[in-house]
């Protein structure tokens, strides 16, 4: 495999990486070509795969017609909101987990574990009823509480991982200077994980983004919908229409690939760190 | 995405740059000194963590599992007594039932095959360094970066009947004479939402693929080579059982995690045409937004029964390959 290549191994390898690449490529080169054509041109023949003129007609109509900026805003505000509170709750835990050894450690992390094993659509009746009791069915700040507890089991699992390439006399060092262990973890630690705490952030933040069930269960009103929910609202409409359709589309993906493309190199090693064993 | 992580199963995280073997021996010694100080710090930090996931995953995980058992239904809930095994039976007699598990099957299957075969092969040629590979893997990486719910939506506008691209580029290609009714069609339907899935989930095993391929020395690669080994044989009989161990878990997580996934599917299909391309996971769903919490948890349960049964048997099966190859190993070296 490492060893020499020949010519026309290179030529296959190449060839087969370069499909695939275009393969990748096409489905989101296609939605947003669509999102560029005015309304009527993307009905019709022959279909065209560079439009002769562009429109931002579909992107106008989101925000005129449809509600979309609303839609997110609520997004932008429940993501960020628990993608931050989760990164900080997570690294608590997963400093715990990292450096100390006691003996419920082990049921904690199975704990964290069966929580991504276990179909979580089984909860969504009990959530529901669980929010209402609560008052926090159709409000941002229950559908933040909801999605900070999704984010913590696997974040926590992913920053124990970043906290162990971290040599503990780092904070030993800062306590012996007078530092309690909460200040040792905040000002000399934290700087030093930094790509992993974004990383992790950005983690969480494009997967509450994402989230669809959770939202579609808990928000019912128009003006508390979160951009998946919106989406959802014109797919269960009886004709879909793929002009707002595909700009939203659009609207929805750029944001979250311009944070991954960020972060992609510490995210994959967050995801890869402990699987390789050999 | 979040609910893949082989991290957790890390007993000895590697340690870089010649750091002390985190936690242990300085662990040992506060233990001794301030135990009960020892005890607040870490019930502290765990506290905030423990408190979410119990109140807002943990107590409605367990109070759906028991409405498995009971009458529950939000279109009359004055009757929530126990019903026993009721809600499994509806699960059982329910006509779809067989089509759906038929769907999961061929929906996990079908998915982690060409996942594996095609991202173990982009592994092995993103082994070596070559320019922009470091830009290859970031735009292969965008797909991931998506909500299955909007790749559903992305592949159901590309496999349009009338105005997709992919009737479209098939008919210039001249490998179809009429536009294919694909999402009109269970059968047709099946291969569009895999299409979708397999572009999807091949990056994944790439990642951890060539990350596992990286941890192969290469001196077993010089040996071979000295031994005039060919290819393939250097493949199947040095990196393969190699990195065995990260495959088989790569697969068994993947595994639970596609069947597991409904997003993609309720996006493109919604379990349609006539219900006929719902997995388990998009059909509970169904049947819970049609209130029917009761039956929904049943399934729920049979889905944990399901996976655990699968994981054991594979990870046994799994372990008895890796026992018989070392032992065939150790005999060629005898012979």
């Amino acid at each position: 495999m490492i060893g020499k290549e020949t010519t026309a191994g290179r030529a296959t390898k190449f060839t087969f990486l370069g499909l695939w690449l275009v393969f990748s490529l096409f489905p989101l080169y296609w939605i947003t070509i669509t999102s560029l054509k005015a309304p009527g041109d993307i009905f019709t023949f022959p279909i065209a795969y560079w439009p002769e003129r562009f429109s931002l007609e579909n992107y106008q109509g989101l925000f005129g017609t449809a509600d979309f900026g609303t839609y997110l805003v609520n997004s932008l505000v429940v993501a960020t909101v628990a993608g931050v509170v989760a990164t900080a709750i997570s690294t608590l835990s997963a400093y715990v987990l990292a450096r100390f050894e006691f003996r419920t450690k082990s049921a904690l992390l199975m704990a964290a574990l069966v929580t991504q094993m276990i179909p979580s659509f089984i909860a969504l009746g009990p959530l529901y009823l669980l929010m209402t009791d609560l008052r926090l069915v159709d409000n941002r700040l229950g559908l933040i509480l909801v999605y900070i507890a999704v984010c913590v089991p696997f974040c926590t699992v992913m920053l124990r991982g970043f906290f162990a390439n971290v040599p503990d006399a780092l904070e030993e060092a800062a306590m012996i200077d007078g530092l309690s262990r909460f200040g040792a973890l905040v000002r000399v630690l934290l700087p030093v994980m930094r790509p992993g705490i974004v990383a992790a952030f950005i983690f969480n933040f494009v997967n509450c983004w994402n989230e669809l069930f959770l939202s579609v269960t808990l928000m019912n009103s128009d003006e508390n919908k979160t951009v998946p929910t919106a989406l959802n609202g014109f797919i269960s409409s009886f004709n879909i229409d793929w002009g707002s359709m595909s700009a939203a589309a659009v609207l929805t993906i750029l944001p979250t690939m311009v944070l991954f493309a960020f972060a992609s190199r510490h995210i994959v090693q967050g995801l890869t760190s402990g699987a390789v064993k050999g | 995405m979040s609910t893949t992580s082989t991290s957790g199963d890390r007993k000895a995280p590697p340690v870089r740059k010649g750091g002390a073997p985190p936690g242990r021996g300085t662990a040992g010694r506060r233990k001794r000194e301030f135990t009960t100080r020892r005890g607040l710090v870490i019930a502290a930090f765990m506290a905030p963590a423990a408190v979410f996931v119990a109140v807002f995953t943990y107590y409605p995980m367990i109070a759906g599992s028991q409405m498995a058992f009971r009458n529950w239904n939000l279109t009359d809930l004055t009757d929530t007594s126990w019903v026993g095994l009721k809600n499994f039976r509806d699960v059982f007699t329910d006509p779809a039932w067989s089509t759906v598990l038929d769907n999961t099957v061929l929906w996990v299957v079908g998915s982690i095959v060409p996942q594996l075969v095609i991202g173990f092969a982009i592994a092995l040629w993103l082994r070596r360094r070559f320019r922009f590979r470091g830009l290859y893997q970031a735009l292969i990486f965008f797909p991931w970066a998506i909500s299955g719910f909007l790749i559903g939506i992305l592949f159901r506008w590309l496999f349009n009947s009338e105005f997709g691209v992919v009737n479209d580029l098939l008919q210039r290609a001249g490998l179809i004479d009429e536009p294919i009714a694909w999402l009109a069609d269970p059968r047709t339907a099946m291969i569009a939402v895999l299409v979708a899935n397999v572009w999807y989930g091949v990056t994944f095993f790439a990642i951890m693929i060539l990350a596992a391929l990286q941890s192969v020395p290469d001196e077993l690669y010089e040996a071979a080579a000295l031994d005039g080994a060919s290819r393939t044989r250097t493949l199947f009989q040095i990196t393969i059982p190699y990195i065995r161990v990260t495959l088989a878990l790569t697969v068994l997580l993947r595994v639970i995690w596609i069947f597991n996934f409904p997003d993609l599917i309720f996006g493109m299909t919604g379990g349609g045409p006539n219900n006929e391309t719902h997995i388990v996971t998009t059909w509970m769903i169904k049947i819970t937004q049609q209130g029917d919490y009761g039956k929904a948890s049943a399934l729920g349960l049979l889905v944990v029964a399901i996976l655990l049964v699968f994981a054991v048997f594979f990870l046994l099966a799994t372990r008895e390959r890796g026992t018989a190859t070392h032992g065939a190993k150790k005999r060629g070296v005898r012979a």
